[in-house]
């Protein structure tokens, strides 16, 4: 006889509410399994995001039991104490129908945080050499592997508090490219992220840190920002 | 917060770091020895070392405690940007008075 | 209110960052009042006397003993986070934060030990 979990799913929009549903158990089964479940046997009006199902693409994040997570990457057997299990969108984004969240917001932030390459050579130019030992380079190394997939931003009580917060991912990003050589767009990029909502609003909560899929450490990229701000604005190059 | 919201936290911060030992030492001093009032007095009026430091210590806090009670009341309740404001820099102004009013009730003599 | 409290705040960090923010609120309300009481030796010797011989009663002790502990653990904790944000990043934060609130409790322990 299988076991059975009992699955609580958000459905609605913002204002919804969580639907319980009954799914076999089966050996290494993953939340995005259970998932996959309940909407090819049992409701096929669930919506739900996911794309690779293997790890590398981060499309499938959702809450578990209150901690988003990427769900092919969350074995039932390490979350579903009881049998129970309750799953339902990312936080602090717009709940567009029941698991899949606007992700919008959070590329505006990344915008916001401008982090975009900003060149300074043209093809006619010679090749940057850029050598991978540097502390600069090293550093951005460390904080490039970002997919977007959100988990930090969800898991972010400053988020959550400041409607402002640019958030861990889009700072990290800038971070990488204030360490990068070639990027010329510093300035803006400090003046950016060093008011209201930039990385001055970081606590080093750290949740970040502890859940991103990919290992990356926002808390100690936002520090460094920090510094480089702080740097600029005791230079004049940026004001309030 | 921003920048220079942020300096200011996190300098008066580091400048208190010393100062906040010390108050710890006096506050062991002062309940070891069963001090009155008398006994602290005796040893604060007039001194010029007591009232540099704990005036520093006033000036540092004012700055410090308003822009943290400025970040609470800015992340934790409805209140608009401004309203925020006027009360971290009422508090700051509140707590530098009371302060150096307390400086000055055991340093003067 | 989409899912419960979330469970990554039992995490140690999360509670450290909690515990600064509540001790520096404590701190806040309790710090004009402490300016308020030395203020009354403005007024006379005796009267700041006879506030701190009020001040003996085991109630105000108790509390005097809780704001030792808030004053240690946010001054340890505030130390963790200038580390973390001016040098460059060091593991074990949650070593970090666990050692603050203990040394926070040896150092109230010690108080409590004294005025009783």
């Amino acid at each position: 006889m299988t076991t059975e979990l009992s699955v609580s799913l958000w459905r609605g929009a913002q204002n919804g509410r969580y639907e319980t549903y009954r799914v076999p158990q089966r050996q290494s089964q993953t939340v995005l399994d259970v998932v996959t479940f309940v909407q090819r046997h049992i409701d096929p009006t669930l919506s739900y995001r996911f794309a690779c199902r293997v790890g590398v693409c981060g499309s499938c994040a959702m809450t578990v039991n209150g901690k988003p997570r990427w769900t092919c990457r969350t074995h039932i057997a390490k979350v579903a104490s009881g049998g129970k299990l309750e799953i339902g969108p990312l936080a602090n984004l717009p709940v567009i129908k029941d698991l899949a969240t606007d992700m919008q917001p959070f590329f505006e932030k990344w915008q916001q945080a401008e982090g975009a390459f900003a060149p300074t050579k043209t093809r006619h130019d010679a090749i940057s050499q850029i050598r991978p030992d540097t502390p600069a380079r090293k550093a951005a190394d460390a904080a490039i592997e970002c997919i977007n997939c959100g988990v930090c931003y969800a898991a972010c009580d400053t988020v959550r508090w400041n409607a402002d917060y640019l958030g861990p991912a889009a700072l990290t990003r800038a971070w990488t490219l204030v360490n990068d050589e070639r990027d010329g767009g510093n300035i803006a990029r400090l003046q950016a992220i060093a008011g209201a909502g930039g990385c001055h609003a970081c606590h080093s909560h750290q949740s970040c840190q502890e859940l991103c899929p990919q290992a990356l450490n926002p808390t100690a990229a936002i520090a460094g920002l920090k510094r480089r701000t702080a740097a600029a604005y005791l230079k004049g190059e940026i004001k309030i | 917060m921003n920048v220079r919201l942020y300096l200011w936290q996190r300098a008066t911060a580091a400048v208190m770091a010393p100062l906040v030992v010390v108050h710890i030492a006096v506050i062991f001093y002062a309940t070891r020895h069963g001090m009155s009032a008398a006994d602290i007095l005796s040893r604060t009026r007039g001194s010029i070392a007591w009232a540099a430091f704990y005036g520093l210590f006033v000036f540092a806090v004012s700055i410090h405690a308003s822009i943290g009670v400025r970040n609470v009341l800015s992340e934790w309740t409805p209140l608009n940007e401004r309203r925020v404001d006027a009360c971290a820099v009422f508090f700051g102004f509140a707590l530098a008075v009371l302060g150096l009013r307390a400086v000055a009730a055991v340093v003067l003599t | 209110m989409i899912g419960r409290a979330a469970k990554h705040r039992d995490s140690a960090l999360w509670i450290a960052a909690m515990v600064h923010r509540i001790s520096g609120l404590a701190l806040a309300i309790f710090l004009p009042l402490h300016f308020l009481a030395l203020g009354l030796a403005l007024e006379s010797e005796a009267r700041l006397e006879s506030f701190l011989r009020w001040s003996d009663q085991p109630l105000v002790k108790a509390a005097e003993i809780a704001l030792v502990f808030l004053f240690t653990v946010h001054l340890l904790g505030g130390l963790r986070i200038l580390v973390i944000e001016n040098f460059d990043w060091r593991d074990g934060q949650k070593q970090l934060a666990t050692l603050a609130a203990a040394l926070s409790a040896i150092v109230a322990f010690a108080f409590l030990v004294r005025v009783f």
